[in-house]
C-alpha cells in the first residue's frame, strides 16, 4: 500500500466560501440539492444542511457570540466536513457486499457499481456520512478524489481551497503540520483549539480536523463507536448475523426503493434544520 | 497619488504586520486574494476588520470594529487626529516624501473656518442633468505662489467632463485666462515649458508654519476625537483605540500595514475622498512604496481594473487622461494639451501619449495637418453616467442601448430604471442568460402585478446569447494590475458569440453604412481603423466560428507600435513621440506586446517560494511591470532600505543604478542627492527624493490641491438618508454630492420617523452582482437560494420578527419582501446617544433564474460621488416591518 493519505481540514483558517463544495459536486457530477432552489434555512449561511448521498463536503457555520451587548465573544466559525475515512471504518465494516473497499492510499471507497443500496453502512457510519444518492439510489459518499489520486492529482476540494484551510497530503505529514498550527493557536491564546480525530479515535481519522469549541458545535460525537463496539457479545456473532443479511441480499435488489427513501430523507433534512441544537445561541 | 490602481499586490500582504480590511468584505467577495492575509496572519500579522457587519471577513480578524455605514472618513480621521497628536507620523518619510511642508494659499479656507465647507463654494449654474446644485472653485486651494492657470489637469474636466468652475468655453483659455502666444506642436515640448510655473513650491521642513499642510492637517482632524468617532460610528472608544495602537504599533522604519477596501468604500457621496483618507493615513504612517505596506483596492470583477485602463468610462480615455468635452476649452489639440497637461512630473509627457492615442484612432488619416483628427473625435457634453444616463432616459431624451454585462433592471433604484427602459425604442442585451433586463417588458414586478401591461411598452428587445470566458480568447487585468492572457478552450454552444465578436461585426457592419456618407459629422466613423481581421491564412482553424478578431491585434494597438513599421511593437511608453511617428492606444501598458512574438501577458514563471516574490515573469503589471507603485519610498531619502526587513528597492552606489525585487519606479540612473531643476519640466523639475513621480511635485498627497472636485482635504458628511445631522458641521451633507431631484427619487430627511433603520447592500461569496451568473447555475444557486435581509436579535425581538419569517422592507423608492435571517452578528449601535439599528441585504436576486427574489436596488436611491459617480448603495434608511 501506498503511504495513508488523506484531508487537514483547519477551521481556524475556513472562510466558508463554499468552493470546496461546488468543486466537489462538479467533480463527481453530483446534482444540486432540489434542482438548485431549496429554502433558505436559517442556520446562518448554511444552506446545505448536511451531508448525504449527493453532497460529499459540507460547510458548517457556528455563531459564537456572547450575550452581552457588546459581544466580547464574536466568533463566527467555519468548518468543511467531509468523510472522515476512518482506519477503522463502521462503513466497511458493515458493507455486506464487500463494495466499500481500503483503497492502496488508505481511504475508504464506496463502489457504486457493486453496491445494492442495502444502506447497512449508513446507520454504521458513527458521522451521518453516508446517505443514499437520489440519482443511482445507491450509498454515496467522499472517495478522497479516488479518480483524481490515481492519476497523481489533489483531490478537486483542496484544490480549491483558496486559504488551505482543506490540506491534502501523507497523513503523517498532515499530523505534524496540524500539531505545529495547533501549538501557533494556543501561543495565540486560542485555548479551546483542538485535533479532532487523533490516533485514538478509530484508529486515527485519516481525514481529520483542527477545530475550535466543542465536537458538538460541528456535529461531531465526542466519542464515536464502530458498530460492531455495539456488540458485547462478540465478533462472531456479529459476523454470522452478517453472513445470513448478506445472503438475503444476494436475492433482494435494495436499489428500486428509491422515490420513497428520499421523501423520507427529505423529511429528515426539514427536521434537521428545525431541530438543530449543535451551533450555540445564535 | 496619481494613479488609478493599486499601489501594491495582494501577494505583499505576506510582508506585512497589520492589515486593515475597511470598506470590504475580502473574505467573501475576494477569497483569492484573501488567502495573502491568511498568509500574514499566520506570519503573525494583526488583521483588522472595521464594518457594520460581522461577516466573514471579521471572522479571520484578530480585531473586529463595528461602525455605522459611512461613516469611515469620522473613523479614519479619528486615527489621522491620534496619529498626529500623538507624535506616531514616520517623520523622516512624510517630510520627504509628502507635500506635509508645503505652504497653502493664504485665502484657502477649511471646513473648520468655514462650519463644513471650503474656500470656493459656489452655485452650480450648469445642466441639472449633471446633478449639482454647488460647485467649488478651487483656485484658493492651490499651493502658494502656484496659482491653478497653468496646473494643468484640472479635477473638474478630468473627472465629469464639466468645465471648470469659471472656465471658459473660447479658445486658448485656461481658468478664464487666455494664452493666445502658447506655442503649438508637434513637438509641444515648447508648449510644456510654456505651461512650467516659475520656481518650487514653498516649504517649510519643521513643519511649524501655519499655512504649511501637515498644520491645516492637524487642524482640521482635531476634532475627530475618540469621542467623536464613538458618537458620529458607533464604535466604541476602546475598540476605536485598539485599532489605533494596533495600525501605528506595525507602522515605521521596521514594520509596515497595508490598507484594503472595495466598493464598500466607492458607494457613497463621499466615496473617493473615503479612498484619500485612507492615501493620507497610509502617507502620514510612511506605508506607501513599501513591501507589506500599500492600498489594495480590490476590484468586483475579473477585469474592472482593464475597463478603466481601456476605459468604457465616458470621461476618461485611455490611460487615464480626460475624455475631450466640449464643455471645457478643448478645441484643439493644443488647448485640450494646456488644460490637460501637468507640466511637471511623468504627466509632462501627456502629448505623446494624447497624439499617440489620436494615431490608434484614425491611423493614416491622423495628420499634424488636420490636428491627429481632433474634430473627428467625440466630445462628451456632460454627465454620462449610469445614474445621469438613466435619467436622459426617463426624460425621453436616449432611444435606444446596447446592454453588455449589465442589468439595470435589479440596478440602482430599480423600479425607476425600468420605468426608464419603458422609455427606449430598442434595446439590445448580450448576456449569458435571459436577465431581468431582457425580460422587464414581461416580468417585472409592475408587469406582474398588472400596473403595467406589456402591450404599453413599446420597447423592442433583441436578446443575443454571450460567451463564457471559456470560449474566448483575450485579457483580464487583474486587481493587482497584471494583464493576463487567456486561451479559448472551446467554441461557444449554438448562437452564442463572444462580446468581441459581436463588437468587431458591430463596427464592420457600421462602417459600410456610414462609408458612402458625405457628412462631416460622419468622417470621424468613417476614418476610424478597424483592422482586427486576421491576417490571410491566419485565422483559427478548430473553430467552426467564422468573423471572429485576432485579439492579439487589439492588443498590439494597446501596446503600441511604430507607425512606419507596425512589425516594431513599443517596448516602454518611454519611445512615445508627439508628432505621429507612434501609435498607442493606451500608453500605461506599453511593454506588454514588446515584439510580435512575445506577449508578456502569457508570462507564468512564478517567483519560486521563499522569494520576495515580486514575479516579474508571471503576467504583465502596468506600468513597466512595477508590482509595488512609488517603490522609490521603500528606501530613505541616501536610497538604502529604511530597515533590512523591508527591504525591496535600493540605490547600488557601485552600479549608480536603482535595483532591487521589483521593477524600480523611478529613473534607473537618477541619484538619491540629484536636484531638482526649479526650471525642469517633467521628471526634471523632481529632485531624487521625490518618489511619487506621477504628481506635479513629486510628493504623495496629504492635502489635494487639485483633482478633487469635493475639497482637498476628506471631511465627514452623513449620507443623503442618515439618522442624524452631521455632529460635527452645520453642513450636514457632501455639497458637491450628485443628487437628481426627479420623481420616482425621493430622499428622506435626517431622524424620520418612518423610516428608522440604516441599511447597507452587499454581495455574498455564493453569488456575483445581479446574479446573472450564478442564479442560473445549479450548484451556486443552491448555496443562498432566496433573498434575506440579516437583522440583529434585538431588532427582531423589538418587532417580533422570527428567523425566516418574511418582512417587508421599504424606502420611500420601493418596498419589497425578504426573509429574515436574525443573527448576532449584527448589532445595534449607540449614535450620538440614542440606539440605531442597522439592516443589512444582498442586492443578488430579481425575477428570473433558478432562484429568484425580490431586487434589493428597488429600495436604492440614484444619489452619487461628485468625482466619479457612483451612487450611494452602502448606506441609506428603510423601515422594516413583519408582513
Amino acid at each position: 500500500m501506498a503511504e495513508p493519505m488523506g484531508f487537514f481540514t483547519d477551521v481556524s483558517v475556513c472562510i466558508g466560501c463554499k468552493a470546496c463544495e461546488v468543486a466537489c459536486k462538479q467533480w463527481n457530477q453530483l446534482s444540486a440539492n432540489e434542482g438548485g432552489a431549496p429554502q433558505l434555512s436559517g442556520n446562518s449561511y448554511d444552506n446545505t444542511r448536511t451531508l448525504d448521498g449527493n453532497t460529499w463536503r459540507h460547510v458548517r457555520f457556528v455563531e459564537d457570540f456572547s450575550d452581552d451587548e457588546n459581544r466580547t465573544q464574536a466568533r463566527w466559525l467555519m468548518m468543511s466536513d467531509v468523510c472522515k475515512h476512518c482506519v477503522q471504518a463502521g462503513c466497511l465494516e458493515a458493507c455486506p457486499t464487500g463494495a466499500i473497499i481500503r483503497t492502496e492510499f488508505d481511504t475508504v471507497v464506496i463502489q457504486a457499481d457493486v453496491c445494492n443500496g442495502c444502506r447497512a453502512c449508513i446507520p454504521a457510519c458513527p458521522f451521518d456520512v453516508i446517505e443514499i444518492n437520489p440519482v443511482n439510489n445507491t450509498a454515496m459518499k467522499c472517495t478522497l478524489c479516488y479518480d483524481r489520486l490515481q492519476a497523481g492529482m489533489v483531490p478537486a476540494c483542496a484544490q480549491a481551497c483558496p486559504t488551505d484551510s482543506i490540506q491534502f497530503g501523507p497523513v503523517r505529514e498532515l499530523r505534524e503540520r496540524a500539531d505545529v498550527r495547533l501549538q501557533e493557536l494556543q501561543d495565540r491564546g486560542v485555548e479551546d483549539a483542538s485535533i479532532y480525530g487523533r490516533e485514538e479515535m478509530l484508529g486515527g481519522l485519516n481525514a481529520f480536523f483542527l477545530i475550535e469549541g466543542p465536537p458538538e458545535w460541528y456535529g461531531l460525537p465526542e466519542d464515536p463507536k464502530l458498530p460492531s463496539s455495539n456488540n458485547l457479545a462478540g465478533e462472531g456473532i456479529f459476523a454470522a448475523i452478517s453472513g445470513v443479511v448478506l445472503a438475503v441480499m444476494g436475492a433482494i435488489s435494495f436499489r428500486k426503493l428509491g422515490p420513497s427513501r428520499r421523501a423520507a430523507e427529505a423529511e429528515r433534512m426539514n427536521a434537521d434544520s428545525t431541530n438543530d441544537t449543535s451551533r450555540p445561541q445564535a | 497619488m496619481g494613479r488609478g490602481a493599486a499601489t501594491t499586490f495582494a501577494e505583499s500582504h505576506k510582508h506585512a504586520d497589520c492589515i486593515v480590511i475597511e470598506g470590504s468584505n475580502m473574505a467573501e467577495n475576494h477569497p483569492v486574494a484573501f488567502r495573502w492575509v491568511m498568509e500574514a496572519k499566520r506570519n503573525g500579522a494583526t488583521i483588522i476588520h472595521v464594518d457594520p457587519r460581522f461577516t466573514r471577513t471579521s471572522a479571520m480578524a484578530d480585531i473586529y470594529a463595528p461602525i455605522r455605514p459611512g461613516t469611515d472618513i469620522a473613523f479614519l480621521g479619528g486615527i489621522i487626529n491620534y496619529v498626529i497628536e500623538n507624535d506616531l507620523y514616520f517623520e523622516d518619510y512624510v517630510v520627504n516624501y509628502t507635500n506635509a511642508a508645503t505652504i497653502i494659499n493664504e485665502d484657502f479656507e477649511d471646513t473648520e473656518d468655514l462650519d463644513g465647507v471650503f474656500s470656493g463654494l459656489l452655485e452650480f449654474e450648469g445642466d441639472p442633468i449633471n446633478g449639482f446644485e454647488y460647485e467649488y472653485e478651487a483656485g484658493t486651494w492651490q499651493y502658494e505662489g502656484f496659482p491653478t492657470t497653468r496646473a494643468g489637469r484640472q479635477g473638474a474636466s478630468a473627472q465629469s467632463g464639466e468645465a471648470d468652475a469659471g472656465g471658459q468655453e473660447s479658445s486658448d483659455a485656461i481658468g478664464g485666462q487666455y494664452f493666445e502666444d502658447a506655442p503649438s506642436g508637434p513637438p509641444f515640448d515648447d508648449l510644456v515649458e510654456y505651461m512650467r510655473p516659475d520656481g518650487m513650491p514653498q516649504e517649510d521642513p519643521t513643519l511649524q508654519d501655519e499655512r504649511c499642510v501637515f498644520q491645516i492637517i492637524r487642524r482640521h482632524f482635531s476634532r475627530y476625537t475618540p469621542e467623536m468617532v464613538e458618537r458620529i460610528t458607533g464604535c466604541p472608544q476602546d475598540k476605536f483605540l485598539e485599532v489605533a495602537e494596533a495600525l501605528t504599533e506595525n507602522s515605521g522604519p521596521e514594520r509596515t500595514a497595508a490598507f484594503c477596501y472595495a466598493v464598500a468604500w466607492t458607494q457613497h457621496t463621499k466615496g473617493v475622498q473615503m479612498i484619500g483618507c485612507a492615501a493620507l493615513l497610509q502617507m502620514l504612517l510612511g506605508n506607501i512604496g513599501r513591501p507589506g505596506g500599500g492600498i489594495l483596492a480590490l476590484r468586483g470583477h475579473a477585469t474592472i481594473q482593464g475597463s478603466t485602463d481601456v476605459p468604457t468610462l465616458y470621461h476618461s480615455i485611455h490611460g487615464y487622461m480626460a475624455h475631450p468635452s466640449a464643455l471645457a476649452p478643448h478645441e484643439s489639440v493644443k488647448n485640450y494639451l494646456l488644460n490637460e497637461t501637468q507640466p511637471t512630473g511623468y504627466w509632462a509627457n501627456t502629448p505623446k501619449f494624447l497624439v499617440s492615442y489620436m494615431k490608434s484612432m484614425y491611423g493614416e488619416a491622423a495628420t499634424e495637418g488636420n490636428d491627429f483628427g481632433w474634430d473627428w473625435h467625440p466630445k462628451i457634453t456632460g454627465d454620462f453616467s449610469h445614474m445621469a444616463s438613466i435619467v436622459r432616459m426617463a426624460q425621453g431624451e436616449i432611444e435606444g442601448m446596447f446592454c453588455m454585462g449589465q442589468n439595470p433592471a435589479t440596478s440602482l433604484n430599480g423600479t425607476f430604471e425600468r420605468s426608464a427602459l419603458r422609455n427606449l425604442k430598442w434595446m439590445v442585451v448580450k448576456d449569458l442568460f435571459e436577465t431581468e433586463t431582457a425580460a422587464f417588458w414581461y416580468q417585472a414586478p409592475e408587469v406582474q402585478n398588472g400596473d403595467i401591461s406589456p402591450e404599453e411598452i413599446d420597447t423592442e428587445v433583441f436578446f443575443i446569447p454571450s460567451a463564457g470566458v471559456g470560449e474566448m480568447s483575450g485579457s483580464f487585468t487583474n486587481t493587482q494590475r497584471w494583464v493576463q492572457w487567456h486561451e479559448k478552450a472551446t467554441d461557444p454552444p449554438g448562437d452564442c458569440r463572444s462580446d468581441e465578436w459581436f463588437t468587431h461585426q458591430l463596427a464592420l457592419r457600421l462602417k459600410a453604412l456610414y462609408q458612402d456618407s458625405q457628412l462631416p459629422r460622419d468622417e470621424g466613423f468613417k476614418n476610424l481603423v478597424w483592422d482586427y481581421d486576421y491576417d490571410p491564412g491566419d485565422y483559427p482553424e478548430d473553430t467552426r466560428i467564422q468573423g471572429a478578431p485576432d485579439a492579439e491585434k487589439v492588443l498590439k494597438e494597446i501596446n503600441g507600435y511604430m507607425t512606419d513599421d507596425p512589425d516594431q511593437h513599443l517596448t516602454s511608453f518611454t519611445e512615445l513621440q508627439d508628432d505621429g511617428s507612434t501609435t498607442c492606444a493606451s500608453w500605461i501598458y506599453c511593454g506588454v506586446f514588446p515584439s510580435p512574438d512575445q506577449n508578456l501577458a502569457k508570462n507564468r514563471r512564478p517567483d519560486p517560494p521563499g522569494t520576495p516574490g515580486s514575479h516579474q515573469n508571471w503576467a504583465f503589471a502596468w506600468p513597466a511591470n512595477r508590482r509595488i507603485l512609488y517603490n522609490r519610498a521603500s528606501a530613505d531619502p541616501e536610497g538604502n532600505p529604511w530597515s533590512e526587513r523591508k527591504r525591496w528597492v535600493w540605490w547600488d552606489a557601485d552600479e549608480e543604478q536603482w535595483t532591487g525585487y521589483d521593477t524600480p519606479d523611478f529613473l534607473t540612473g537618477k541619484a538619491p542627492d540629484a536636484e531638482a531643476d526649479p526650471q525642469g519640466i517633467g521628471l526634471d523639475a523632481h529632485s531624487g527624493t521625490d518618489p511619487f513621480i506621477m504628481m506635479a511635485d513629486g510628493k504623495g498627497w496629504l492635502y489635494t490641491p487639485s483633482g478633487m472636485v469635493d475639497g482637498p482635504l476628506p471631511t465627514h458628511y452623513e449620507a443623503i438618508e442618515a439618522p442624524i445631522q452631521n455632529p460635527l458641521y452645520s453642513q450636514d451633507k457632501n455639497p458637491i454630492a450628485k443628487h437628481w431631484p426627479v420623481e420616482g427619487n425621493e430622499a428622506i430627511a435626517p431622524g424620520d420617523p418612518d423610516f428608522p433603520y440604516v441599511i447597507t447592500t452587499y454581495r455574498l461569496t455564493e453569488h456575483h452582482l445581479s446574479g446573472v451568473m450564478t442564479r442560473w447555475l445549479p450548484w451556486l444557486a443552491e448555496l443562498q437560494p432566496e433573498l434575506f435581509i440579516e437583522i440583529s436579535e434585538e431588532l427582531a425581538t423589538e418587532k417580533g420578527i422570527g428567523n425566516t419569517e418574511f418582512v417587508r422592507i421599504s424606502t420611500p423608492r420601493g418596498s419589497i419582501q425578504a426573509k429574515a435571517l436574525v443573527t448576532r452578528r449584527l448589532r445595534p449601535l449607540v449614535i450620538d446617544g440614542n440606539v440605531v439599528h442597522v439592516v443589512g441585504m444582498p442586492f443578488h436576486w430579481g425575477y428570473m433564474g433558478v432562484v429568484t427574489g425580490e431586487a434589493t436596488n428597488d429600495l436604492t436611491l440614484l444619489v452619487g460621488d461628485p468625482n466619479v459617480a457612483i451612487h450611494e448603495g452602502k448606506s441609506f434608511m428603510c423601515n422594516v416591518e413583519t408582513t
